[in-house]
């Protein structure tokens, strides 16, 4: 037990979460990232960007976002369940609390062009978003088969004038557009800021993302310390495709064990199917997009496509964050299948009359999965809210 | 001496170095169009290991890799083909791939076995310079390949002596800020990179890559470099080659005549 009370779970000077992360980049991208990692702690810390990151988040982002105790839910589940709500933030996820602050870092670095990749097309939307906000340039690349799935999403990034690049290589979801993001930046190295959209990437994203989404369990502790008296819950629950959302919502909480980390993966048709996005439960240690972490792989490490109903769960890898809360036993790694998450958010509708995006919908799945006591202070992370999936929706609605 | 020391000791203008995808256009074709680059006057070969996210690569060489996988090429079968190439072929042989499958099949082994099989060199352009320095070069140290690295016109002079210093081989000059793929001319910006780093008289050689597809790249590069690399142009030439042999002649006597 000595190796686990010494164990940290914020990145090192190198880094690395543990064995995690760390920068495989071809030389081609070495002075862009160089140029982030030397100056992205600075800039933050700077006053007038603190001033303007938090004037934004206030007074554009709508934060903070409520914390509202959930009475019909926790009735059923017999237990104190609390909704943070980011489906409330200004374009409906926790997305834009990352691109708010990576566009004034862009800004700082004097960069005039943006790109961005998208799955569920969130990302791509509050990335468009805060481009208008600031006149910048913006181009989105999106997968085609998200693309058909997430199309309102698609509306409003052309109308907030982005950019939007079919993907049509691989999966033609969230790796490929990922990948081609990535080609952008090595062929515009100079004018471009590639504002990634998780914790994911080489070194220094997985941190600087993980920071600007620390804002949701700082928040948290304020106030849970009104409402409980206690600045901490004993269950935090959240969805992972690259892990921003859970990123943020652990983040206050790594050191305090008494705080049970409970993250949430799309299985997608169940993972004995194969067709799945469960890259904890499935994965192996492999380098994939910039850093080590676990990956969905074949016996000859080909990348394998991934599954999941949910767009922005449809991911191969996982932050090397929660690749390390994972290996060192400190979060709890779920699944929630696409039959589970749906039959969730349709539950989550009729008891609370909140519509959750179907990622987060994952996270409330788990509560059926877990033991809670009547006494359990519950936080489920309600990432983003549900209007972009009304298609699948109402396809897959239960209204007999 | 290795084969690529011997080489440049015996050779240091003009190098001609082609990039092959494995298992591509046919499975099996590896080991023909190896034999026939060399017989054809090919200095070194490149042999890709197709992967299913090239980040570094353009639409051409995505596109054979993803045709080589789905016909069936795993490294296993590139470890079988290389043994058989290196029974006929003299030339030296590169293995270029990413650093995921390296790390799967594990880093020392898969360093051992391309030796064991006859690969001289080996270009990872996912595994930095640093960090191969740090984690995995006191494990591979006593293994008998040349690891060559990249240096691009953003790479700052002092990290170009770094990678110099580190460097075995020869130095892959990367002409522009690009990902892999076909150029008809170069630009005054590219020669300017390539006058910097000539100036600088490192080391290694050093080869120009990226961009290099014709008579005419082919010369003005080898003006500033001991040789250059072509890769997808030679793929697009062979992509849907009737007679794969007279292809490759022809390909090699259009950029060395």
């Amino acid at each position: 037990m000595k190796k686990y009370k010494h164990m940290h779970y914020q990145i090192n000077d190198k880094g690395y979460y543990g064995e995690f992360g760390g920068a495989y980049i071809p030389e081609m991208l070495h002075a862009n990232i160089e140029e982030l990692r030397t100056r992205y702690l600075s800039i933050i810390a700077q006053e007038d960007f603190q001033e303007e990151y938090k004037d934004l988040l206030s007074n554009y982002v709508g934060r903070p976002t409520p914390l509202s105790y959930a009475r019909r839910l926790s009735a059923k589940y017999k237990s104190k369940i609390y909704l943070k709500r980011e489906d409330l933030t200004h374009t409906g996820a926790h997305k834009i609390n990352n691109t708010v602050g990576q566009i004034l870092i862009a800004k700082r670095m004097g960069k005039t062009r943006i790109i961005a990749e998208t799955g569920a097309g969130q990302h791509g939307v509050a990335a468009a978003t805060v481009c208008a906000l600031m006149g910048m340039k913006c181009i989105v690349y999106m997968g085609e088969v998200d693309i058909k799935r997430q199309s309102p999403n698609v509306t409003r990034m052309k109308m907030l004038g982005a950019e939007v690049r079919v993907v049509k290589s691989g999966s033609r979801t969230l790796k490929d557009a990922t990948n081609e993001a990535i080609r952008d930046w090595i062929n515009h190295p100079v004018d471009t800021y590639y504002i990634i959209g998780s914790v994911v990437g080489p070194h220094p994203y997985p941190d600087m993302v993980a920071r600007f989404q620390s804002v949701i369990s700082d928040e948290i502790q304020k106030q849970l310390k009104k409402t409980e008296g206690r600045e901490f819950p004993d269950k935090i629950i959240a969805c992972v495709g690259g892990g921003s959302n859970a990123a943020g919502a652990f983040y206050h909480f790594l050191d305090n064990k008494e705080v049970e980390l409970i993250a949430v993966e799309g299985e997608g048709l169940g993972i004995s199917s194969g067709k799945t996005a469960a890259t904890i439960r499935t994965g192996e240690e492999g380098v994939f997009q910039g850093s080590k972490t676990l990956l969905m792989q074949d016996q000859d490490g080909q990348i394998v496509e991934p599954y999941s109903i949910s767009a922005g769960l449809d991911y191969p890898g996982v932050g090397p964050f929660h690749a390390h809360l994972f290996k060192s036993g400190r979060g709890t790694y779920l699944v929630a299948t696409d039959k589970e998450a749906l039959a969730a958010a349709f539950e989550l509708t009729k008891l609370e009359g909140i519509i959750p995006a179907l990622e987060s919908a994952h996270a409330l799945a788990a509560l059926k999965k877990i033991v809670l006591l009547p006494d359990d202070i519950v936080v489920v992370n309600l990432s983003g809210r549900g209007d972009k999936d009304l298609e699948i929706y109402s396809k897959n609605g239960n209204y007999e | 001496m290795s084969r690529l020391k011997t080489l440049f000791k015996h050779k240091n203008s003009n190098i001609l170095n082609i990039y092959i995808t494995a298992g591509f256009p046919a499975l099996n074709d590896t080991i023909l169009i190896v034999q026939e680059l060399e017989k054809a006057g090919a200095d070194i070969v490149e042999i890709g290991m197709p992967f299913s996210d090239p980040l570094a690569d353009g639409p051409t060489i995505q596109n054979s890799s993803q045709k080589a996988i789905e016909n069936g090429i795993t490294l296993s079968k590139i470890f079988e083909q290389v043994t058989e190439i290196r029974k006929i072929v003299q030339i030296p042989l590169i293995l270029m791939g990413y650093f995921n499958q390296v790390l799967k099949f594990g880093v020392v082994q898969f360093f051992s076995k391309a030796r064991e099989v006859g690969i001289d060199g080996l270009i990872i352009p996912d595994l930095p310079v640093d960090v191969y320095k740090n984690e995995y070069a006191s494990l591979v140290d006593e293994i008998d390949l040349d690891l060559i690295f990249m240096i691009t016109p953003q790479t700052s002079n002092e990290r170009i002596r770094m990678i110099d210093k580190l460097s075995n081989g020869f130095l892959y000059l990367v002409s522009s800020h690009s990902t892999t793929g076909a150029q008809q001319v170069l630009q005054p910006s590219q020669i300017e990179h390539f006058k910097r780093v000539k100036t600088m008289n490192l080391a290694n050689p050093t080869l120009i890559g990226f961009g290099i597809s014709n008579h005419d790249t082919f010369t003005t590069a080898c003006q500033y470099a001991n040789g250059a690399i072509i890769g997808s142009a030679f793929i697009n030439a062979i992509a849907n080659a009737s007679d794969l042999t007279a292809t490759i002649h022809q390909f090699v006597l259009s950029i060395t005549r």
